[in-house]
């Protein structure tokens, strides 16, 4: 016990360590912010839209609109994350598509994003009360303008805890995208750490800066779920 | 006759919930529906407006839509049928995330593309003569359910709609709050609409109708002026169902 204490101080504890600590601080922070932000917030953006499309698709009325949807959304669960990123970024070059790393991340991302959110919108679609629905048609609506200006509105609100939770693991899925050398901020604590063999110290480090945007992530949730209450129906 | 019906008849699978009505109703007439649980009076109302579309039935109004549903009917003719009709529900099913007035508004602002001004001082009268006049800006759960009810009435007149139709409107509620609802109804009565009422309140229907249908079954067993069919019904069972109604104390 004693000898795994003193281990763990003189790695983590060091004055050395600190210092270390601090000045890779900067670079992984500069990786989350010119990688994993905003591949977390353009994957999801975009996989959102293909989520909606793909919950309208299987939704509808028409059998074969429904069953690319149903394909999609199998094939993507049914697989690794992992998987999906290998196959775009070093398996298409084999038909001579080569795509740089942070776009092939972008895709992937996007793509296992959207199948998973379709889900979760197509979920909280079929929630809301189908009195919801006749209620539009008696004032005149089609099924379109009803979905758009009455069951969308409350589906958000409903979809808003679940997604929030993609959300956040998408934050942390991204660090998949190091193996794909994009320098995000586990790439860059993989770095520094295959330099100075510090791997514990520079992983925590790592693991605390994903733990500060998802906690600051979920304080932003709270705000919003606050202020879409009013579209919860009583 | 505003609207005639022939052979409307509905199955939901194997299972035949109306079979061959016909009836028809004139402007500003007011027709009340009466009878048991799952004599298919609901879903008669339901056929009027396609929220069920029926099996088999002609419907004809007087402006020469017609509607054979024993063949394919096209959209177009659905949504012309549909948008002749304001109804309100057991439920109410208000939208929680829009405000009384809101409500109101969304029928003509959204699907009748009105001006916006013009809409509002609209629902706003609507709202009045509801006796809402305080409560617009509120939400749905901020009322009690003879207050959303009544926004329901007014949500469905603001559609300027030709036919009223209401499912049960008292059925949800608490007995001390049937009453405003039932005063809001007998106004429109006073001023004309033509209505269709599915109800359990007998002495209402009694009162305001101008002709009443007993269902039993799927068909309409006895149909007639309230004096015929409340006061003085014909047929056993009309007799043996409104006996049950009436003296509620005897078991």
């Amino acid at each position: 016990m004693s000898l795994l204490n003193s281990m763990l101080f003189s790695t983590i504890l060091s004055a050395d360590s600190w210092e270390l600590f601090k000045s890779s601080l900067l670079p992984m922070i500069t990786g989350g912010i010119k990688y994993t932000i905003p591949l977390t917030l353009i994957a999801f953006v975009v996989g959102l839209l293909l989520a909606l499309l793909t919950a309208m698709m299987r939704i509808s009325s028409i059998r074969i609109v429904r069953i690319p949807a149903i394909i999609y959304v199998s094939a993507v669960r049914g697989t690794p994350l992992l998987v999906q990123l290998f196959i775009v970024f070093y398996g298409l070059p084999n038909l001579d598509i080569k795509i740089d790393p942070f776009p092939s991340a972008i895709i992937a991302f996007s793509l296992n994003v959207g199948a998973y959110a379709s889900e979760i919108i197509r979920a909280s679609i079929l929630s809301i009360p189908k009195g919801q629905w006749e209620a539009g048609y008696t004032i005149g609506m089609t099924r379109t303008t009803t979905l758009r200006r009455i069951i969308l509105p409350q589906a958000t609100r409903v979809s808003i805890p679940p997604l929030s939770n993609t959300f956040i693991s998408l934050v942390k899925d991204t660090s998949l995208a190091s193996l794909i050398l994009v320098t995000e901020l586990f790439r860059k604590a993989q770095e520094i750490a295959a330099r100075t063999y510090e791997f514990l110290l520079l992983y925590v480090e790592a693991a605390l800066l994903y733990w500060v945007i998802c906690f600051l992530l979920s304080l932003i949730q709270e705000v919003i779920e606050r202020r879409l209450e009013k579209y919860a129906a009583k | 006759m505003y609207l005639t019906i022939k052979g409307l008849a509905k199955s939901f699978g194997e299972n035949e919930v109306l079979k061959n009505i016909d009836f028809a109703i004139d402007k500003g007439k007011v027709i009340s529906i009466i009878g048991p649980s799952g004599s298919g009076k609901t879903t008669l109302l339901r056929c009027l407006n396609t929220l069920e579309q029926p099996s088999k039935g002609l419907f004809t109004f007087e402006d020469g839509l017609t509607l054979d549903f024993s063949k394919k009917v096209n959209k177009q003719d659905l949504l012309k049928l549909r948008r002749k009709s304001g109804m309100v529900f057991q439920s109410y099913n208000l939208f929680p995330h829009k405000t009384a007035l809101e409500n109101v508004t969304e029928g003509p602002l959204i699907v009748q593309r009105r001006n916006k001004k013009e809409v509002t001082k609209l629902a706003k009268e609507l709202l009045t003569k509801v006796g809402l006049k305080d409560k617009m800006d509120l939400y749905p759960n901020q009322l009690s359910g003879g207050q959303q009810q009544r926004v329901g009435i007014a949500r469905a007149l603001a559609i300027q709609p030709e036919l009223m139709l209401f499912d049960e409107p008292t059925s949800a509620l608490d007995p001390e709050l049937i009453g405003e609802v039932l005063r809001v109804i007998k106004d429109l009565v006073n001023e004309g609409w033509t209505m269709i009422i599915v109800t359990h309140e007998i002495q209402f229907a009694a009162q305001v109708s101008d002709e009443v249908l007993f269902m039993d079954g799927g068909y309409i067993v006895e149909q007639g002026s309230p004096d015929k069919v409340i006061r003085n019904p014909q047929e056993p069972r009309t007799k043996q169902f409104l006996d049950r109604i009436l003296n509620p104390g005897e078991y």
